[in-house]
Order: structure tokens, then C-alpha cells, then sequence
């Protein structure tokens, strides 16, 4: 592997604009395939969800599903898209094993949704990304390498492919370049596939979790230099599957390039694949002949024509648009203007919608989200929904401490087992023995010991001065390790005092 | 969608047989390069017979919004599904080594 020379952004973003686009491949979650009448469970065993169709045996005939074209004229609704009158499918021809037909059946000049728009906020500005394309295909098989020592394509012996996620429905959604102010370029990337996630996550058509592949994004940028209108070559990093990964692989690939075009060197244009650990890329695979993809009318599937009252049907059941919506939101949860941008800039609108949902308070939610969940996922680099706990077990925790059986120190304990996969909150209280102690005559004990042991405190609170009971509410608490109710310790150290 | 090749030169041969993974000789792509100019030359014969006022067209009926309803079918068991496989393990199907990747 080459050393590239990486220019930090700052300094890169004085010579060059960058330009990017983005792609998000979202996966429906229909009950069965795009083709076929195969079901889509994910974690499945190997090959239980495949047939003639999706294992593309000789004779099969495909049939398209109904539910998915309803999924993806929703979601060219909610991306403000117009809707075709008339589409077709295409074929993608390409040769590799995770693809048994040696062609992907997609859509090529005719798109089922086209001509759209979103508006994200950052830092309080709003930007419009304009929507190229939203079109239907189908998901591939996946290959598991054996033999190479990294795991990675290359150096692996044989590859061994199951399809079951063959033929699962897919709609990619393609923005037009977006160009903003450099310093803005990865936190709008950031954004938009932030927004994306929450759009059609409130359409209900995908799971759209990046920590399962069912929203999954490229990230395509070139730089230019400052004042040129002459674009640059650009590199297409794949699979980037996490939020904050989005804005560093942007960043990354600024640095990259300027240390390239530094040198009077040119961008290769390639597929790149982001690192997680190292929020680096490298060089996948160089545009070459073989991408010559031959795309031609599928013969077997019928033209989707959609009806303009079917269209008109479907834009009646979409949701509230997203601006609506968090305006609503804000306006039933009392978030001042800032508690509410740092809920979505944290990605966290949805959970803490979910969990107030499921009977907490918004404070409650929006305080464990924004502190200590977000505190996890930038430790372990993840995103917030891939940490391992759902808005309902935040919810059940903070019921639980609002039921006096724990407090904030023992729930994070709660929230450590919850994650560990030690059971429901409840068994993690058991499992841990993290229930507060409100028993009065255990706790009873351990307040006379304390009032024995500092009575230079005791007797201020005798003396009326009431706040001198936290040194012994802390002398309880140090004993009991955290476990003890300190309302009630409270009250037992002025019934004795007082 | 393109048109169809007016021409097509040994470059041409070579560059198809790379696409659809045949390897041609030396003398299969000069034996190609001379006999495929040639059916084509019949094609567009045939292409003639339809005027500038019909539109190409991709389906042979007019039938549009052939659909099924979102209903789970069964599936092909999973010995079913690698009865005709030439190799594979860990109920996946075997295939050799990826060169290409993406």
C-alpha cells in the first residue's frame, strides 16, 4: 500500500470546495422479496429464504411486488419527488457470485421517483439537497471469504455465498452534487443521511438501522480548486455504516485528496472502502471495462405504471412532513431551541420520541440520550441506536428510578448488564443486586453509625442547619455502595435529629 | 440504452468476450471480428422494416402493473437449494476465489 500524503482539512478546505454526492441504498421491510414470494427475516439460516426465482434457476419467472412499488412511491413522495407515469425495470449486467442471475435487476433511464428535494439543518442553517433519483432494485446475496487471512476478499481461497437477502428489496436514493461551504461539507453529509434515516423511519416502509446494512451509504466527493468550475475526479467510498462515519469518511477523503492534487497528482477514480477503526479509506477497486454494465429493458417484468389516484392515494398517508413534525414535537416536549437541536444533531430524535412513547418524561429521555448513551456511542465510536438498548428498556430504567428502586448511579449499572445482555432491566437489578436499600432498618443502622461517626455534623442539624444532613446522606451512601434511597435516607436523619 | 453497433471491430470482439468471461483466441477474435459485422448487417435489415413512427419497444404486449401481493410463498429447502450446486459447505454454496473486488 502506498503512503498517502493527508493535508488536514482546515487547511486542504483554503485551496479546495469540495463537491459530493451521496448515495443511500434503503431496504424495505417487506414481508417477502422484491420478485418472489420469499420471506426476508434477517438472521435467518443459510439459504432457508431462497427459491427458483431469487436463486435465478432456469424457467423462473419473477413477479414484481406489489407492496414494495407502494414503499417506493412513498418514499419519492416524502423526498418530494415527482413519481413516473411509466417505468421499467433494467438490467445491471455484471458477473459475481453474490449475484446468481449475473445480472441485478434495478432501473436504469426511467426511475420510479425523480426530480426531488430535502432541507437538513446545521448549526442552525438549513440546506437543500436536491434528490437526482430514487429507483428500485434488489439486495445481492452475501459472501463469506474463506481462506484469506483478514477476512477481506483479497487473499481469500474460496468464497461462500448465502442468498437469502438475494432479491431483498432495495430503493436507492441518488442526490445531485452538493456543494456547500467546505467547514459545512461533513456535517451536512452527516445530516442528510441522518434525515433520510428519520424520513423513512416515519414512512414505516424499513428498519433503516446502518448496524444491520438496512440504510446503507457512499459517499462520493471530489475537490475542486477555490474559484475553478471545473469538477474534479471523484472517489466513491461504499459502505459507510454508521452516521458519524459518514462525516469522517467525508473529511478523510478532503484530506486525501488534496494531498494528491497538492502534488499535481490526479484522483483515481475508484471505489474506495471505509475503515471504521481508523476512519481511513483505502482503494477498492479502479473504474475499469468490466463496468460497462450493458443495462437493458427487463423482458420478464411488466412496466410499472402508476395511477395518478393511486399516487394521490399514497401522498394522503405519509406523515407529517419532518419540519412539521419536530415542530410539534418541540412544542409537546417543552425543548427549548437548543435542547432540540442538540437532539437531532445527536441523531437522537427518534429514540427520545420512542421513549417518551413508551411513559417517560422528555426531560428523562432527552437527558439519558444527549448524556450518558451518547457518552457510550462516541466512546465506542457507534451510533446511538446500535449501542444495544431501545428507547423502551430507557423508559423501563427510568420508571424503575422513578419507583425509588434504583437511582441515576445504580441505572447506569442497569444500563451496563442491559447491554451485556444480561436480561430486562428488572433481572439486571436482580442479577446485580442493584435494588436500593428503602428498608428503614437496614437503612436505619447505617444512619446511626454515620451520625456517631460525624458529630460535628449531627449537631449542626440539631442546631436547624439542615444542610449539614449531605454530609451524612454521603456517609450512608458510601456504606450501602450506592444501593441506598437517598430521599428516604434524608428523612430518617432529620426524624432522628429533629 | 444504445443504439446498435453500426460496426464492431476486433477491439470490439475482445472487449464483449472480457464482459461475458469467454476467453477467445487470437484466431477466434479474428474469426469473430469478420462474422458478427455480418449478422449484424441482417439485424438492421430487419430493423429497417419497422418505420420512424414506431416506437422500439421492450415488451411484446402492452400489459402494464403485473402484480403480487405482499404473501410469503414456501421456499425451496435449503438441500434443495444446493441439490444442483457443484460444491458447498457450511449450507452456503461454494464458489471459487473472488478476483475483482467490490
Amino acid at each position: 500500500m502506498t503512503t498517502e500524503t493527508l493535508v488536514p482539512v482546515d487547511e486542504a478546505l483554503t485551496r479546495y470546495d469540495p463537491v459530493m454526492g451521496l448515495e443511500i441504498h434503503i431496504e424495505l421491510n417487506t414481508t417477502t422479496k422484491m420478485f418472489c414470494g420469499c420471506p426476508t427475516e434477517f438472521g435467518a439460516e443459510p439459504n432457508t429464504q431462497v427459491c427458483p426465482v431469487c436463486l435465478a434457476l432456469p424457467g423462473a419467472l419473477p413477479v414484481v411486488n406489489a407492496k414494495a412499488i407502494e414503499s417506493a412511491i412513498r418514499i419519492g413522495l416524502a423526498l418530494n419527488c415527482e413519481i413516473a407515469e411509466w417505468c421499467r425495470f433494467a438490467r445491471k449486467n455484471y458477473f459475481y457470485p453474490d449475484m446468481p442471475k449475473n445480472f441485478q435487476t434495478s432501473q436504469y433511464d426511467e426511475p420510479i421517483a425523480f426530480d426531488g428535494h430535502v432541507d437538513v439543518e446545521v448549526d442552525g442553517e438549513t440546506y437543500r439537497i436536491d434528490i437526482e433519483r430514487a429507483h428500485m432494485e434488489e439486495d445481492t446475496g452475501k459472501s463469506l471469504h474463506v481462506g484469506g487471512s483478514t477476512g477481506r476478499i483479497h487473499g481469500a481461497d474460496f468464497s461462500l455465498v448465502d442468498y437469502n437477502r438475494a432479491g431483498i428489496p432495495l430503493i436507492e436514493i441518488v442526490t445531485r452534487t452538493i456543494e456547500v461551504p467546505g467547514d459545512k461539507a461533513a456535517a451536512v453529509a452527516r445530516a442528510y443521511v441522518s434525515y433520510v434515516r428519520d424520513l423513512i423511519g416515519g414512512l414505516g416502509v424499513s428498519d433503516v438501522r446502518m448496524d444491520q446494512g438496512s440504510l446503507r451509504a457512499d459517499v462520493n466527493l471530489s475537490l475542486k480548486p477555490k474559484g475553478s468550475t471545473t469538477l474534479g475526479t471523484r472517489s466513491e467510498t461504499k459502505n459507510v455504516n454508521s452516521f458519524r462515519s459518514v462525516e469522517r469518511a467525508v473529511r478523510y477523503e478532503i484530506s486525501r485528496h488534496a494531498g494528491i492534487l497538492d502534488q499535481g497528482g490526479s484522483v483515481l477514480q475508484e471505489t474506495r472502502h471505509f475503515h471504521e477503526d481508523t476512519g481511513t479509506t483505502s482503494s477498492g477497486r479502479e473504474k475499469s471495462d468490466a463496468d460497462d454494465y450493458r443495462y437493458f429493458p427487463e423482458p420478464d417484468l411488466a412496466p410499472v405504471s402508476p395511477s395518478r389516484e393511486w399516487v394521490e392515494e399514497l401522498r394522503a398517508t405519509l406523515p407529517e412532513p419532518p419540519a412539521v413534525r419536530r415542530a410539534r414535537l418541540q412544542a409537546d416536549w417543552g425543548f427549548s431551541d437548543l435542547e432540540m437541536r442538540d437532539t437531532i444533531g445527536a441523531g437522537a430524535l427518534q429514540l427520545v420520541a420512542d421513549t417518551i412513547e413508551a411513559g417517560a418524561t422528555p426531560q428523562a429521555a432527552r437527558k439519558w440520550w444527549l448524556g450518558e448513551m451518547a457518552r457510550r456511542a462516541n466512546e465506542q465510536g457507534a451510533d446511538l441506536d446500535s449501542l444495544g438498548i431501545t428507547p423502551l428498556q430507557v423508559a423501563e430504567i427510568q420508571a424503575l428510578i422513578d419507583a425509588g428502586r434504583i437511582n441515576d448511579k445504580l441505572a447506569r449499572s442497569v444500563f451496563d448488564g442491559v447491554i451485556a445482555g444480561e436480561g430486562t432491566p428488572e433481572e439486571v437489578i436482580v442479577g446485580r443486586q442493584l435494588e436500593v436499600v428503602s428498608d428503614d432498618g437496614a437503612l436505619g443502622d447505617a444512619v446511626d453509625r454515620a451520625i456517631a461517626g460525624d458529630p460535628d455534623a449531627a449537631q449542626k442539624i440539631r442546631d436547624g442547619k439542615q444542610a449539614a444532613a449531605g454530609a451524612l446522606i454521603g456517609a450512608v451512601m458510601k456504606e450501602m455502595r450506592g444501593q441506598a434511597d437517598a430521599g428516604r435516607v434524608r428523612e430518617l436523619i432529620l426524624e432522628k435529629l429533629t | 440504452m444504445s443504439e446498435p453497433a453500426k460496426g464492431i471491430s476486433r477491439a470490439d470482439v475482445s472487449h464483449l468476450a472480457g464482459l461475458a468471461r469467454i476467453d477467445l483466441s487470437e484466431a477466434e477474435l479474428d474469426h469473430f471480428a469478420a462474422e458478427l459485422p455480418a449478422i449484424l448487417e441482417h439485424v438492421a435489415v430487419v430493423q429497417q422494416a419497422a418505420g420512424d413512427d414506431v416506437e422500439a419497444m421492450s415488451h411484446p404486449v402492452p400489459v402494464n402493473n403485473v402484480f403480487r401481493e405482499d404473501v410469503v410463498v414456501p421456499c425451496l429447502t435449503p438441500e434443495e437449494a444446493l441439490a444442483g450446486a457443484p460444491a458447498s459447505e457450511q449450507q452456503r454454496f461454494l464458489v471459487p476465489k473472488i478476483l475483482g473486488e467490490d
